[in-house]
C-alpha cells in the first residue's frame, strides 16, 4: 500500500484507491471488526459442539474436567489479560507517537503470549501423561463401545479423582467433598465387585481384573458398555435416580459430592468421557493455534515500529526465543523415553545457533539508518490497531474457554 | 501500481498475455487489459478488473470440469443397469458412479457456483458502480483468488486420483492420494469418517475455498461502507449492491461455521476425535446441523448475486425504473436474515425432534415471502415498459420462470409430510437444479452478457447469443422438469442404477442434458470469438445508469478517465441518455440534471 504518486499529495501509506488517510483507517478497522465476527462464528461452532455434549451428559464434564489444572489456567487467563493491556498500551502508545514505549509494550506483549503457551504445554503435558490426550492417545477413548484400555482408563480416573481434588482452584471446598469422595469411591469399588463385574466384562478376558472392575457403573442396570447403548438418546438410569439433571439432582446421585468419580457416570456417559477432552483439544488447541498467528503479527508490526537495531534484532530474537521454548520442552520430557526427547534437544540447539548467528552478523552490518525508521506515527497507526483488535479476541476467546472447561461446577 | 499515463503507451512487448490481449485486440487502446504486460503482470495484479477476469478463467474452467462430470452421471443413467463401463464389473460402475456426483456436486457448490458471479462479476462491477478505484484491500482480494486457486487444487488432486484409480482399477490408495471422494458434496458422518476416499483432501480444500469466499465478503462490505462516492447514499445503491452486500454479509457469518465443521472433521479423520462419530460416543446429527448452518445459507450465497443481476437487467432492458427499490433492497437482507433460521429443513428424517420439524418447516416457508417480493416488483417494472429482448434480458426472463417453479417447489419440501415422501428423490434434485442452474446459472449469463461490453470492450454477436439462450433454456427444462415427475413417482436419487419402469425419465432426462451441454458450449464459443473478432463496444450500449456505463469500455486501468470524479446517480433513472446510431450505444445527454421520477 505504501506506492509513491506524484499528482496527488498522497502520503506514503495512502494506497492509491483512498481520498484520505482516515478513510483508509476507516475502512482497514470495519475490515478487522467483519473478520473478528467471522472468528467469533467459528469458534462459535466449537461452543456449539461444547454445549450440545455437555446438555446430554453433564455428568461426564463434572467428571472429566477436574483432570484440568485450574491453578495453570487462572495464571494464563492473568498471563494474557495483562498481555491484553500492554497491548492496548501500546496502541496508545502509536496513537501518540510515542515509538520507544510501542515497541517496549509489544515486546512485553509477545512476552505474555509466549508464557501463555508456555504454561499451555506444561498443561498439555501433564495431559500426556496420564493418557488424557486428543484422539486415541486418551485413556477413555473406545470404538463401538468397550473401552480400548480399561486398566489404562482405570489409571487415569484415579489421578483425575485425586488431582481434583488437590486442585488449588477448588481448595476452597477441597475438604469437603473430598471426603465425601472418597467414600464414593469405596462404596462403588465394593459394589461393583460384587455385582455387575462378571456381566460386564467377562468379555475381556485380558484385561486386568481390578481395574476392569472400576469401569461398571454401580448405579447401572447390568449392561456395561454395549453398543447397542450407543443407540439410546438418553442416558440410561438406573433404579431410583431420576431424570431431573439439576445441579441437585447431580449432587445428590453423587453421594453428596459436587463431582462424580468415573465408576459413577452411567455407560452412555462412559463412553463419551474421552469426547470431553476431545473437545477441549479442539478448543484449546484452535485457540492456541491462533496465539500463535497472534504472535506472529506482533512481531511483525514490531518490525515495522522499529528502527534499524529493533529490525535488526527482531527476528534472530525470535529463533533464540523459539530455541528457549524447546529447551524448556526438552527439559519437560527429558524423562519421557522415545524419540521426543532428542528432536526437542536438536531443534533448540539448531534455533539457538542459527538465532545466535544472524543476531550476530545482523548487529555487526547495522548501521544507523534514519530513513528506516518506525512505519507507524499518529497518523497511520493502522495495523498496530488491528492487530491489537486481533489479540484483544484471542484473550476474549480465552475468557470464555477458561471457565467453560476448568470452572465446571 | 502508477499512475495512468495520459498518453496510451505503444504495445511494445511481444504478446504474452495470458487472456487474449493479444497485439492488435486492442490496437493501441489504454486500458485495464492493456496496461501492463506479461503473466506477472497479472499474477501479481492488485487490479480488480484484472482479478475478476482471472477468476473468470478459473470459474469457468471448474465449471467445465463440473460439466464433464454432469454429462458422465447423466450417461450412467440413460438406460436401466451399467452403462459407462459396460465391460467392467457392476460393482466397478457403481462405485465410479458415486465418485461422479460427489465430485460433481462439491466442484459445482464450491468452486463454481458459489464464487460464479461475485467473484467475477462482483469484482469487476462492484467498485466501478461505486465510482471508486478499486476494492478497500486489493492485497486480500488477490489473496482471495490464491485462496481460491489453492483449495481447486486440493480438488483436482483428488480428481487425478479418482481417473487413475479408476483406469488401474486400484482400490484402497493411500490418503494423500485417493481415489477420488465417494461421500456426496455433503461430507455426511459417519460415512465420511468411514471411507477410504478423498475426504481429508476434500476437507482442506473446502477450508482454503471458504477463506476465498470470506476474503471476498469481508472485501465487499468495507468496500460499500468505506467508497461510496459523493451523492451516493444508501438509497442510491444499485441493487445489485445490495445483493452483494447481502450476500457477503452470509459469507462472512456463515463460512466459518462450514470452517470449524471440515477442521472437525479433519481431525475426526487424522486424529480419530470422534465428536461425530457414534462408534465413539459422537453425534452424527451434530454434523448435519453443522453442516446446514453454512449450506443453507449458502444456497442464499448462490441466489443473491444473481437476484441483483436480474434487478439490474430487468430495469434496463425495460427502459424502466425499478418498482419497488427499497423493497428489493430490502427483501435481500430479509433473505440473508431468515437464511440463518431454516437449515433444519434438511434434517427432517434425521430424527430430530417433530416440534424442532414444525418451527424449521414454518420458519422455511416464511422464506418464500422475500423471495416472492422481487418475483413480483420485477413484473411490476415490467408492465408497461418499452422491453428490449436482447441476450441479458433473455436469461433473465428465464431466470423468473425457473426461480418461480424453483421457488415455489420448495414449498412441498418445505411442508413436513409432503417431505417425507420427496426427501432423497429426484424431486429434490429437480428443486435445487432449478434454484442452483435455473435461477443463478441463467442469472449469471445474464450479468455476464450484460457486462461483457463491458468487461472485453468487445460486443457479442446478438443473434447467436438469443439463439444459444433459448437453446439453454430448452435443454434445461427438458433435463429436469421431468425430474420432479420422476421424483414425485419415488425415483430415489444418488443410485447408479433404477427400476425400469423409470427409464422413459432418465432417458428424456439424459437427452436434455445433451441439448444443455450444447448449448452452453455455444455461449462460450459465442464469448471467445466475439472476445477476438467482435464490434468495438460503445461505452454504454444498453443506455444503463449506473457508474460502470459512465466510463469508456474496456475500462482504463483507474476505471474513470483521468479528471472524471464519479458522483452517486439514480441508479435507474435512464432519461439522461440518448440512443446515437453512429455509436450504436447511448450517449449522455447534454446538461441532464435529474427530475426524479
Ligand atoms: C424459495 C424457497 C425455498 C424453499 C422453501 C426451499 C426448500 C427446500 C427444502 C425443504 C429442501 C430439503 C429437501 C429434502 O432434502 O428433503 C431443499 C433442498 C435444497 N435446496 Fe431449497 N428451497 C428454497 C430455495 C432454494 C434456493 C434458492 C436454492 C439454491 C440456490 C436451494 C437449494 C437447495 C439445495 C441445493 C437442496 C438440496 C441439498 C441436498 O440435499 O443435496 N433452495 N430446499
Ligand atoms: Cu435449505
Amino acid at each position: 500500500m505504501s506506492t509513491a504518486h506524484s499528482d496527488h499529495d498522497h502520503p506514503a501509506h495512502l494506497a492509491h484507491h483512498f481520498e484520505t488517510s482516515a478513510q483508509q483507517m476507516e475502512s482497514g478497522k470495519l475490515g478487522m471488526w467483519v473478520f473478528l465476527a467471522t472468528e467469533i462464528l467459528m469458534f462459535g461452532g466449537l461452543f456449539c459442539a461444547y454445549a450440545v455434549y455437555r446438555a446430554n451428559n453433564p455428568d461426564v464434564f463434572l467428571f472429566a474436567h477436574r483432570a484440568l489444572d485450574t491453578t495453570w489456567g487462572a495464571i494464563n487467563t492473568a498471563v494474557l489479560l495483562a498481555s491484553s493491556f500492554t497491548m492496548a498500551w501500546g496502541v496508545r502508545a502509536a496513537q501518540l507517537g510515542q515509538k520507544k514505549l510501542l515497541i517496549g509494550l509489544l515486546i512485553a506483549t509477545l512476552f505474555g503470549g509466549a508464557g501463555f503457551m508456555l504454561i499451555k504445554t506444561v498443561e498439555y503435558k501433564a495431559k500426556w501423561d496420564h493418557a488424557l490426550f486428543v484422539g486415541p492417545s486418551n485413556a477413555y477413548y473406545h470404538d463401538n463401545g468397550t473401552l480400548a484400555d480399561p486398566g489404562e482408563a482405570a489409571h487415569s480416573s484415579e489421578y483425575i479423582e485425586k488431582h481434583g481434588d488437590t486442585d488449588g482452584g477448588h481448595g476452597g471446598h477441597g475438604d469437603d467433598h473430598g471426603a465425601g469422595h472418597g467414600d464414593a469411591h469405596a462404596a462403588g469399588h465394593g459394589d461393583s465387585h460384587a455385582g455387575d463385574h462378571g456381566g460386564d466384562h467377562g468379555a475381556q478376558a485380558d484385561a486386568p481384573a481390578p481395574a476392569a472392575s472400576k469401569i461398571a457403573a454401580p448405579a447401572a442396570p447390568p449392561t456395561g458398555l454395549h453398543a447397542d447403548l450407543l443407540t439410546h438418546k438418553r442416558p440410561v438410569l438406573g433404579a431410583g435416580e431420576s431424570l431431573s439433571t439439576g445441579i441437585g439432582a447431580i449432587q445428590a446421585s453423587h453421594k453428596g459430592s459436587h463431582y462424580p468419580a468415573f465408576t459413577e457416570l452411567d455407560p452412555l456417559n462412559t463412553n463419551r468421557t474421552h469426547i470431553f477432552f476431545q473437545i477441549y483439544f479442539a478448543m484449546t488447541g484452535l485457540h492456541g493455534l491462533h496465539v500463535l498467528i497472534g504472535l506472529g503479527l506482533i512481531s511483525w508490526i514490531c518490525y515495522r515500529a522499529g528502527g534499524p537495531m529493533t529490525r535488526a534484532l527482531l527476528v534472530p530474537g525470535l529463533f533464540v526465543s523459539v530455541g528457549i521454548y524447546f529447551v524448556f520442552v526438552w527439559w519437560l520430557v527429558s524423562a519421557n523415553s522415545g524419540w521426543f526427547p532428542t528432536t526437542a534437544l536438536v531443534a533448540a540447539v539448531l534455533c539457538l545457533i542459527a538465532g545466535a548467528l544472524w543476531g550476530a552478523k545482523n548487529v555487526a552490518l547495522t548501521k544507523p539508518n534514519p530513513d528506516a525508521d518506525s512505519e507507524f506515527s499518529p497518523g497511520y497507526y493502522t495495523p498496530v490497531d488491528c492487530v491489537g483488535l486481533y489479540w484483544h479476541l484471542v484473550d476474549l476467546i480465552w475468557i470464555f474457554l477458561f471457565p467453560l472447561l476448568y470452572l465446571i461446577h | 501500481m502508477s499512475v495512468i499515463p495520459t498518453n496510451p503507451s505503444p504495445p511494445s512487448a511481444p504478446g504474452t498475455d495470458v487472456v487474449k490481449a493479444k497485439k492488435g485486440l486492442y490496437g493501441d487502446e489504454d486500458n485495464y487489459i492493456t496496461h501492463g504486460k506479461g503473466i506477472l503482470s497479472w499474477l501479481l495484479t492488485i487490479d480488480h478488473k484484472r482479478i475478476g477476469l482471472m477468476y473468470m478463467v478459473c470459474v469457468l474452467a471448474a465449471f467445465f470440469i463440473g460439466g464433464i462430470f454432469a454429462i458422465a452421471l447423466r450417461t450412467e443413467l440413460i438406460w436401466p443397469g451399467q452403462t459407462l463401463m459396460p465391460w467392467a464389473e457392476a460393482n466397478t460402475n457403481w462405485k465410479l458412479y458415486n465418485q461422479l456426483f460427489s465430485v460433481h456436486g462439491a466442484v459445482m457448490v464450491f468452486m463454481f457456483i458459489i464464487p460464479a458471479i461475485p467473484a467475477i462479476l462482483g469484482n469487476f462491477a462492484l467498485p466501478i458502480m461505486l465510482g471508486a478505484k478499486d476494492v478497500a484491500f486489493p492485497r486480500l482480494n488477490l489473496l482471495s483468488w490464491y485462496c481460491y486457486v489453492g483449495g481447486s487444487l486440493f480438488f483436482l488432486w483428488i480428481l487425478t486420483g479418482g481417473v487413475v484409480g479408476t483406469l488401474f482399477g486400484l482400490e484402497n490408495m493411500p490418503w494423500y492420494f485417493p481415489k477420488g471422494i465417494d461421500t456426496g458434496w455433503t461430507f455426511y458422518t459417519p460415512y465420511s469418517t468411514d471411507t477410504n476416499t478423498g475426504v481429508i483432501l476434500a476437507t482442506m480444500g473446502v477450508f482454503v475455498l471458504g477463506f476465498a469466499s470470506i476474503l471476498t465478503g469481508v472485501n465487499f462490505i468495507a468496500t460499500i461502507h468505506m467508497l461510496r462516492p459523493r451523492n451516493m447514499g444508501w438509497d442510491r445503491l444499485p441493487l445489485m449492491l445490495w445483493s452483494l452486500y447481502a450476500t457477503s454479509v452470509i459469507q462472512i457469518l456463515a463460512t466459518p461455521v462450514l470452517a470449524i465443521t471440515m477442521l472437525l472433521l479433519l481431525a475426526e479423520r487424522v486424529l480419530g476425535i470422534g465428536v461425530f462419530d457414534p462408534a465413539k460416543g459422537g453425534d452424527p446429527v451434530l454434523y448435519q446441523h453443522f453442516f446446514w448452518f453454512y449450506s443453507h445459507p449458502a444456497v442464499y450465497i448462490m441466489i443473491l448475486p444473481a437476484m441483483g443481476v436480474i434487478s439490474e437487467v430487468i430495469s434496463v432492458f425495460s427502459r424502466k425504473h425499478i418498482f419497488g427499490y427499497s423493497f428489493i433492497a430490502a427483501s435481500s437482507l430479509a433473505i440473508a436474515l431468515f437464511g440463518f433460521i431454516v437449515w433444519g429443513h434438511h434434517m427432517f428424517t434425521s430424527g430430530q425432534s417433530p416440534l424442532l420439524n414444525s418451527v424449521f418447516s414454518l420458519l422455511t416457508m416464511s422464506v418464500a415471502v422475500p423471495s416472492a417480493v422481487k418475483v413480483f416488483n420485477w413484473l411490476a417494472t415490467m408492465y408497461n415498459g418499452k422491453i428490449r429482448l436482447d441476450t441479458p434480458m433473455i436469461y433473465a426472463l428465464g431466470f423468473i420462470w425457473l426461480f418461480t417453479i424453483g421457488g415455489l417447489t420448495g414449498l412441498p419440501l418445505a411442508a413436513l409430510s409432503t417431505d417425507i415422501h420427496y426427501h432423497d428423490t429426484y424431486f429434490v434434485v429437480a428443486h435445487f437444479h432449478y434454484v442452483m442452474v435455473g435461477s443463478t446459472l441463467f442469472g449469471f449469463l445474464a450479468g455476464m452478457y450484460y457486462w461483457w461490453p463491458k468487461m472485453t470492450g468487445k460486443m457479442y454477436n446478438e443473434k447467436a447469443g438469443q439463439i444459444w439462450a433459448w437453446m439453454v433454456f430448452a435443454g434445461f427444462n427438458l433435463t429436469f422438469f421431468i425430474q420432479f415427475i420422476a421424483g414425485s413417482l419415488g425415483a430415489p436419487r444418488r443410485y447408479a442404477d433404477y427400476d425400469p419402469r423409470f427409464w422413459k425419465y432418465h432417458f428424456i432426462s439424459t437427452l436434455g442434458s445433451y441439448v444443455l451441454m450444447i448449448g452452453l458450449f455455444g455461449v462460450l464459443y459465442n464469448w471467445v470469438s466475439s472476445w477476438r473478432s467482435g464490434k468495438k463496444a460503445p461505452a454504454n450500449p444498453w443506455g444503463a445508469n449506473t457508474l460502470e456505463w459512465h466510463t469508456p469500455s474496456p475500462p482504463p486501468h483507474a476505471n474513470f478517465e483521468d479528471g472524471h470524479e464519479p458522483e452517486g446517480v439514480p441508479p435507474y433513472d435512464y432519461d439522461g441518455w440518448d440512443y446515437v446510431s453512429e455509436e450504436e450505444g447511448y450517449v449522455r445527454k447534454e446538461g441532464y440534471v435529474y427530475q426524479g421520477h
